[in-house]
């Protein structure tokens, strides 16, 4: 009777601790060109979702499922241009102020249902309804009217031109029929969504994973991939232990993750683009000290980026010359960026009075150190470190900077909106529409505003109240590189670096490929040959 | 002591809406609201967006104002909807509590098992190598950081070994399981968590019933009973250790509210869907409702722990009686 036990004891045992070992299998080798259906992809997230919604979601997590399962009227294509999704074409008037849609016929919700004009207009009404709660909404105020002419074309007109208008409507069109009852804020499609997407939702465990299925009735055709895993894993490093594991296909890395050895990658393939942001240095403009250009020039010409970019990012970023990134149609290719030149930087400084009579290695005048402060947010070791190096940039032309690291709630209302700060670094991430109105307007400055540097020069106003009004690409190109150009002159941030997007992918997919608007832009095309699918369905 | 137990009762409920107010007080003493994750430096969002925002939620109000409209529902046992997702507060802890008792009775168990025994062990052989051994043993789980050792494990077991998944509770497929396959599934995940938490919390119940036990063996009756000449073993196990564990009921009650709650960077260690993470989920993205179900959850079950940790305690020892 006890060896009985003790075998059950011991098989029990055995079976917990027992797994199939994944064998030393070789991915990647296939030839094979044509795409085969099958097998799992395995992506993962540090944060759950929070609304499988687009009009109520605001995290990452969300925005990820929610780009699957539902699709805009407009999208952008690989090389950043607007292309039709759930639009087929789109008519702009001369004026610019009305935007006819005609509308994909023959598509069909997840539910069977087929997608019509009105679906749109429900979109609309809610993103604009008071009580929704979506932060979304001020692009599509400045709708005027909207009509429905026939099930698959409607015309916006809008109070004003607005060319950004044209991206607003690729947020993903939500289902009619399927909202028309209940409290939308709470409506439980959020949880069980419905959409046009290439992937249909199949099941969320809060806090574990989300799955979901191709959708074969995809109007630009059935997913090769069989069925997606978000999984949540909250904690980085475990996240990358698991994907040594590979028990995740895809993960974008941290820079040190990156330079891991090898060995860690041998069955991923890795993908290094730049992202649409930049980390800066700004300054308050309306501080004695900032206020006078020389200075600022005297700093940028102290700051040695690259040195910023090999000790913070390992290298894996790029130079910034300005507030759009080099992939952007609006970047200007021929802006000058203050070289790094530390004699040139002294002589500025002399000239405005600046000297060391004391001999302590900071400059002074009048018996006051040259000396002032760089906030920024605790929880971004990129940007602490980013301070440090600037820190001991410029003690080299003899200015003491101080840094504070400050809370970021306590950072944004305190500092930021009050104007309570000298200098500070932060990044922005960017909208592919050029349009940074908010960020760089006159009119933009004031409490809780993005301006918050207090920038001001009328040309640039004028010319971003033009780019708004323009539709024609070309011509926006021709302004937007004006901006970047009198912007990066002004220096009223010291635009520092782009920070680069680090991503792996599991060999055995085919079809990752990067192209200026980064990887995944072509997801359902994914596919794993047959003799190397991981998991059956 | 009928009277006694009532009494207590109602003492717990003036105590709970202190906590609750203090808790909402302290909540809003931190920076930063539910909605700034949203919309701090978001230029797609307008500041007329975050004002209706802001007021959709209440925010425009002073804090004693939405603590009254808390407590206006909570009074009705409405703990409010979540700000991050919108479902009820409760749904959303009611989902967590099994993965957080399920993780938390067996590690409990666990350490009765294995604390005890050392406990009276080292306190009969005091001084004993195997005394020495043990409480190194037992405050070197102690001292040790949680997560670190759980990377490590990971690392060996999961990774190296691959005997054992590295995180989550349970496998993805784990839906097309036989009934056998999940239970061995579930334990495959439960191993190191409930291995961790065990070792790292040995050294409390193991140096308590080691003292405890250590008073009792130097009482008189326990001389007696080796005068009388009975076996060791029998006064070991029959007069000592019975008496000795009287302290550890109280421990067991005192444990009530340890049940729900959980180390958060535990469960985030391990991708564990427990009530840890949503508490301090919650408590990062402000999202005050969440913050306020799982805090009065915590504080009833931590005052219930210890009246009924005092009631056992008269119970099971004659000594002790409340008027």
């Amino acid at each position: 009777m006890i060896k009985k036990q003790f075998f059950l004891f011991a098989f029990l045992l055995f079976s917990v601790f027992y797994s199939c070992k994944s064998s030393n299998k070789q991915y990647g080798i296939s030839k094979q060109n044509i795409p085969d259906y099958g097998d799992y992809f395995i992506a993962s997230s540090i944060g759950d979702a929070s609304y499988l919604n687009p009009i109520l979601a605001t995290d990452n997590a969300s925005g990820t499922i929610n780009s699957l399962i539902f699709n805009g009227l407009v999208k952008y294509d690989k090389d950043i241009r607007l292309v039709g999704d759930l639009a087929e074409k789109w008519k702009i008037s001369d004026d610019g102020l009305v935007i006819t849609f005609y509308l994909r016929k023959n598509v069909l919700w997840h539910d069977g249902k087929k997608f019509t004009a009105e679906d749109v207009k429900f979109t609309f009404e809610k993103l604009i309804d008071p009580d929704v709660r979506t932060p979304y909404g001020s692009d599509y105020l400045l709708v005027k009217k909207f009509e429905i002419i026939d099930p698959y074309t409607l015309r916006i007109t809008y109070k004003e031109p607005f060319s950004p208008a044209l991206e607003s409507w690729g947020m993903g069109i939500i289902p009619k029929h399927i909202f028309s009852n209940g409290d939308f804020n709470s409506h439980p499609a959020n949880r069980k969504p419905v959409g046009t997407g290439p992937f249909v939702f199949n099941e969320w465990k809060t806090d574990e994973k989300i799955v979901l299925e191709p959708n074969p009735n995809y109007f630009e055709g059935k997913p090769y991939i069989g069925k997606y895993i978000f999984r949540i894993i909250p904690d980085q490093s475990v996240e990358f232990l698991e994907l040594r594991n590979e028990s995740i296909d895809e993960m974008g890395l941290t820079p040190d993750q990156w330079r891991a050895y090898p060995e860690f990658f041998t069955n991923y393939n890795k993908f290094r683009y730049p992202s649409f942001s930049y980390t800066y240095l700004g300054f308050n403009l309306e501080h004695p000290l900032f206020k006078n250009i020389k200075f600022r020039m005297a700093l940028a010409h102290a700051i040695n980026k690259q040195e910023i970019i090999n000790g913070v990012l390992l290298g894996m970023g790029k130079i910034s010359t300005g507030p759009y990134p080099p992939q952007s149609w609006a970047y200007n290719p021929e802006v000058k960026d203050y070289n790094y030149d530390i004699s040139k930087s002294k002589e500025l400084l002399s000239d405005l009075g600046w000297k060391d009579s004391n001999n302590d290695g900071y400059l002074d005048n009048q018996g006051k150190d040259l000396e002032f402060t760089i906030l920024t947010n605790q929880g971004n070791k990129l940007r602490s470190l980013t301070a440090e190096i600037i820190q001991s940039q410029l003690k080299k032309v003899g200015i003491r900077v101080n840094i504070r690291i400050i809370e970021w709630s306590a950072f944004i209302h305190q500092f930021i909106d009050k104007g309570n700060f000298e200098a500070v670094i932060l990044g922005w991430s960017l909208a592919r529409d050029p349009d940074q109105y908010a960020i760089w307007h006159s009119s933009q400055r004031g409490d809780g505003k993005y301006n918050f540097v207090s920038y001001e020069n009328r040309i640039v106003d004028g010319l971003l109240d033009t780019g708004r009004r323009t539709f024609d690409q070309d011509k926006r190109a021709r302004i937007y590189h004006k901006i970047h150009e009198l912007i990066a002159k002004d220096l009223p941030y010291i635009f520092l670096y782009h920070p680069e997007s680090l991503v792996v992918v599991h060999k055995r997919l085919r079809g990752p490929k990067v192209e200026p608007v980064g990887i995944g832009w072509n997801f359902h095309k994914w596919w794993v040959p047959k003799d190397e699918q991981k998991y059956k369905i | 002591m009928l009277v006694y137990i009532i009494r207590r009762i109602l003492y717990i409920i003036p105590l709970l809406i202190g906590i609750t107010f203090i808790t909402f007080g302290v909540m809003h003493l931190a920076p930063g609201k539910a909605i700034d994750q949203i919309t701090d430096m978001n230029i797609k969002v307008s500041s007329e967006s975050k004002a209706r925002l802001a007021e959709i939620y209440g925010f425009d109000k002073p804090w004693y104002v939405q603590y009254f409209n808390w407590f206006k529902r909570f009074v009705i046992l409405d703990f409010g909807e979540s700000f991050k997702d919108g479902r009820p507060a409760i749904k959303k802890i009611a989902e967590r509590l099994p993965a957080s008792l399920l993780l938390n009775i067996l590690s409990l168990i666990l350490i009765f098992i294995v604390a005890l025994p050392i406990g009276i062990f080292s306190a009969i052989k005091r001084n004993s190598l195997f005394d020495k051994g043990m409480t190194v043993l037992v405050f070197l789980g102690f001292s040790v950081p949680t997560f670190w050792l759980a990377l490590l494990l990971m690392l060996l077991f999961g990774l190296k070994l691959g005997w054992l998944p590295i995180s989550g509770l349970r496998s993805l497929n784990y839906s097309e399981f036989s009934f056998i396959f999940k239970i061995i599934d579930l334990a495959r995940h439960l191993v190191l968590p409930v291995f961790i938490t065990a070792f790292t919390s040995l050294a409390g119940l193991s140096r308590y019933t080691r003292s405890s036990m250590l008073d009792i063996i130097r009482q008189d009756y326990i001389k007696m009973a080796y005068a009388k000449g009975l076996p060791k073993s029998r006064v070991i196990f029959r007069h000592a250790v019975k008496n000795a564990l009287l302290p550890i009921v109280t421990i067991l009650g005192l444990s009530l509210p340890s049940l729900i709650g959980g180390g958060f960077i535990f469960e985030t260690i391990f991708a564990y869907p427990g009530m840890g993470r949503l508490g301090y989920e919650a408590i990062m993205a402000r999202d005050y409702p969440v913050v306020m179900a799982v805090g009065t959850i915590a504080a009833l079950l931590t005052l219930v722990g210890n009246l009924l940790a005092d009631i056992t305690y008269a119970y099971v020892d004659p000594r002790i009686r409340y008027k």
